[in-house]
């Protein structure tokens, strides 16, 4: 759907991307990933061609990005607005004519959502005579009023109330399933990393890493491991060449470990050491979160420059 | 470009359509046409309601029998009381005078006039015209100068200005040529603070709802930038040829309405000339003479070139200082930030319309003014204030080629600032970083 190669963005004093590339696959839901000012938004401005590049380039399903492109590609901006004074209808309608529709046909696509919604009595209305939620449907309407094959939403869940989150988040989930490619841009990774096939996380204008969501758990999988028994008399302490206990809590009758399983053993031969000892309640992977992910990379950075 | 289109038609129709829109553009014809209807209605008033009674006490004696009664007002002689002559005025109805005419006007030159509401100036000029006369021809015949033969050698020259073109000679109006002049440069210089403005508001507006980024989203934002300045400027256009045609129906209605009146006055003007004979009607025939000299001289000027450079320059300078706006509007997050950009927008406009009034009107074919008006930034006063009196086609067409030239140039480098200034929030800018935005590539 997407490749990016090798952008760089240069501001006069700053650099907002260097050397970033990337692919989205189609149909795919995709992360944009980072904390603020790592140049997220520079590079959504960039791929609806808002800004140019001061290097490298985009490619849309194969065809270099052009100005053809914008009418298939729908944007939430992070920074959202709409012309108070002007009626929803036609401000729709407005909309959806700049994105190329004409005029019957953004007419047709706008009472089929109006109506999905359930917004049609909002036709007449102005943007100031409704509410933040309210105003929050008609932007997320007017995003995908055009049917667009690309969908880029940044931050999308900030600032929409949790009713409406859930409502749009199936519509996205809606539109994902019927062919459309999503990309979430967030610093929030927790928010969207259970939705999200593949991510690119950035930080400071560069690429840390991108990829598939599994695969970059796999490669960040730790064997370690969380482990609940029914605390005992004796306590259980570290195996050398089996496993080490990275922490220990004890709540009630509980005892909770964390284990460090030693190279070249798996989980099956702790747990054929551990089962004649103590009495399991739960066991259970510990699998890193983007999150964690992100801050050990950045630390891992940290400690070696 | 259908895009900018679809633009040019919102930025239009959400500012045509307003009710204010309306109102101004239908109140500002009304209210010249009140302004012009008072005018007449108040002049022909005056010379109406002039009738009126002066009771005379003339106390040096010259005056006796030598006042001639008018059409207007009637000399009565009053006895020598003059506490119960006050007291009649004060009781009797209509318009009565009392004149005291001391014993040594002859010297003094002065007379009072008392009344229950002051005299009219029609009435005083009157009164004061015939004492002239009678004063006159009493010191005419103690110089031993014969009155008539006096009249008789009085010589009269009329000036008639004419202007020498390429299609013959015409009739030339300084008058009317300052006139016009004058009123083109204060519309201009309103009119495009006004609708430029309106550009800068309509682009904060758009940028303080955000909005600015989802529309460039599916436009550059070169097309919203143009697309929003022709938009207003299509309304400054509609607005003003609404203007020229109402005021011209309404010009039509309210002449032939006054048409009976003005002519029924011209009538009673002549008629009271026959009665009064030379100097009675002296002033109101002068008075009469100058409404005459106006419509004359209004007459010869051009207005059909006036109304078309207008049209032109206006829309000339509005791009180019449109443009200007539209950077400053980018580059702030509210209105009251504009400020520190709009010198170098004021001054160029400033200059030219402080200068039109001492300077071009004076003189509108010299150095100065031709430089003016050749200037882009200049030109849109400057020229429109040469205009009435006439300036060769190859310097309007020059002008004009240069503001072309001067409005593509400052929508370009407006351009370049606006793109990048659309989407920065929150940031207090500088003249230094402008020049920054505008050098970013892209």
């Amino acid at each position: 759907m997407l490749e990016i190669r090798n952008i760089v963005k240069q501001y006069a004093n700053h650099r907002a991307l260097d050397d970033v590339s990337t692919r989205v696959e189609q149909g795919s839901i995709f992360g944009l990933l980072g904390p603020n000012g790592a140049g997220k938004t520079s590079l959504i401005r960039i791929i609806n061609q808002i800004t140019a590049p001061d290097g490298g380039e985009i490619y849309f399903d194969g065809e270099r990005l052009n100005p053809n492109h914008i009418g298939r590609i729908g944007y939430l901006p992070e920074e959202r607005g709409l012309y108070k004074k002007m009626e929803i209808g036609e401000q729709m309608l407005y909309l959806a004519q700049l994105k190329g529709l004409s005029k019957t046909e953004a007419i047709d696509r706008i009472k089929h959502w109006f109506e999905k919604m359930e917004m049609q009595s909002w036709w007449h209305k102005k943007v100031e005579d409704l509410s933040k939620g309210m105003q929050q449907k008609v932007q997320f309407v007017a995003t995908v009023v055009h049917q667009p094959d690309l969908i880029i939403l940044d931050e999308p869940f900030t600032g929409f109330d949790p009713v409406n989150v859930n409502i749009i988040k199936e519509e996205i989930l809606a539109l994902n399933r019927n062919g459309a490619t999503i990309i979430f841009s967030t610093h929030r990774m927790e928010s969207v990393e259970e939705l999200c096939d593949s991510i690119v996380l950035i930080n400071k204008s560069k690429k840390i890493l991108d990829g598939k969501v599994k695969e970059i758990k796999n490669t960040y999988r730790t064997n370690t491991y969380r482990l609940e028994y029914l605390h005992q008399e004796k306590q259980l302490t570290d195996v050398a060449g089996l496993f080490d206990i990275t922490s220990r809590e004890i709540t009630g009758d509980n005892t909770t470990l964390t284990l460090q399983i030693a190279s070249g053993m798996t989980i099956n031969d702790v747990l054929a050491y551990l089962i004649p000892l103590v009495q399991i309640h739960e066991l259970k992977e510990v699998i890193p979160s983007i999150h964690d992910i992100f801050v050990q990379h950045v630390t891992a950075k940290l400690k070696y420059s | 470009m259908n895009k900018i289109l679809l633009i040019i038609k919102r930025e239009y129709l959400s500012r045509v359509r307003k009710k204010s829109f309306l109102l101004v553009t239908f109140l500002v014809p009304l209210f010249l046409i009140g302004i012009y209807a008072l005018t007449i209605y108040l002049t022909a008033k005056s010379f109406e309601s002039n009738e009126a009674t002066v009771y005379t006490i003339d106390q040096s004696g010259l005056f006796a029998n030598k006042m001639a009664n008018t059409g207007k007002i009637t000399f009565l002689e009053a006895s020598d009381d003059i506490a119960a002559e006050k007291k009649r005025i004060l009781s009797e109805e209509g318009k009565t005078f009392l004149l005291i005419i001391p014993a040594d006007v002859s010297t003094s030159s002065r007379v009072e006039l008392f009344a229950k509401e002051t005299a009219s100036f029609g009435v005083q000029d009157e009164i004061t015209d015939q004492l002239e006369d009678v004063l006159r021809d009493r010191a005419y015949a103690a110089a031993g100068i014969d009155r008539a033969t006096l009249e008789s050698i009085s010589p009269r020259v009329s000036l008639s200005a004419k202007e020498i073109t390429e299609d013959g000679e015409k009739d030339s109006s300084a008058g009317a040529a300052m006139g016009i002049a004058m009123s083109l440069s204060i519309l201009v210089y309103i009119c495009l603070f006004l609708y430029g403005s309106q550009v800068m508001r309509g682009i904060i507006e758009e940028k303080n709802s955000r909005i600015v980024e989802v529309i460039i989203s599916s436009v550059k934002p070169f097309q919203l930038m143009m697309g929003k300045i022709l938009g207003i400027g299509l309304v400054g256009l509609t607005q003003f040829i609404l203007w020229i045609v109402l005021s011209t129906a309404l010009m039509g209605i309210a002449g032939t309405g006054l048409m009976g009146g003005s002519n029924a006055m011209v009538a009673k003007v002549e008629n009271q000339e026959l009665v009064a004979g030379n100097g009675g009607s002296a002033v109101v025939g002068s008075e009469m003479g100058m409404v005459d000299k106006v419509t004359q001289e209004l007459g010869k000027v051009d207005f059909q070139t006036i109304i078309i450079t207008f049209l032109l320059y206006f829309f000339g300078g509005y791009l180019l200082y449109s443009a200007l706006f539209a950077a400053v509007g980018s580059a702030v997050d509210s209105e009251t930030e504009t400020q520190q950009f709009m010198l170098p927008i004021t001054i160029p406009l400033l200059f030219t319309y402080i200068l039109s009034f001492g300077v071009l009107i004076n003189d509108p074919h010299g150095t100065l003014a031709f430089w003016l008006s050749m200037i882009p930034f200049t030109s849109p006063i400057a020229m429109l204030v040469r205009v009435p009196f006439g300036v060769p086609v190859w310097e309007i067409v020059l002008s004009f080629a240069l503001l072309v030239g001067g409005f593509m140039l400052t929508t370009w480098m407006a351009g370049r600032i606006y793109r990048v200034g659309i989407l920065m929030y929150g940031k207090k800018a500088s003249y230094k970083e402008l020049v920054k935005w505008f050098r970013y590539k892209g």
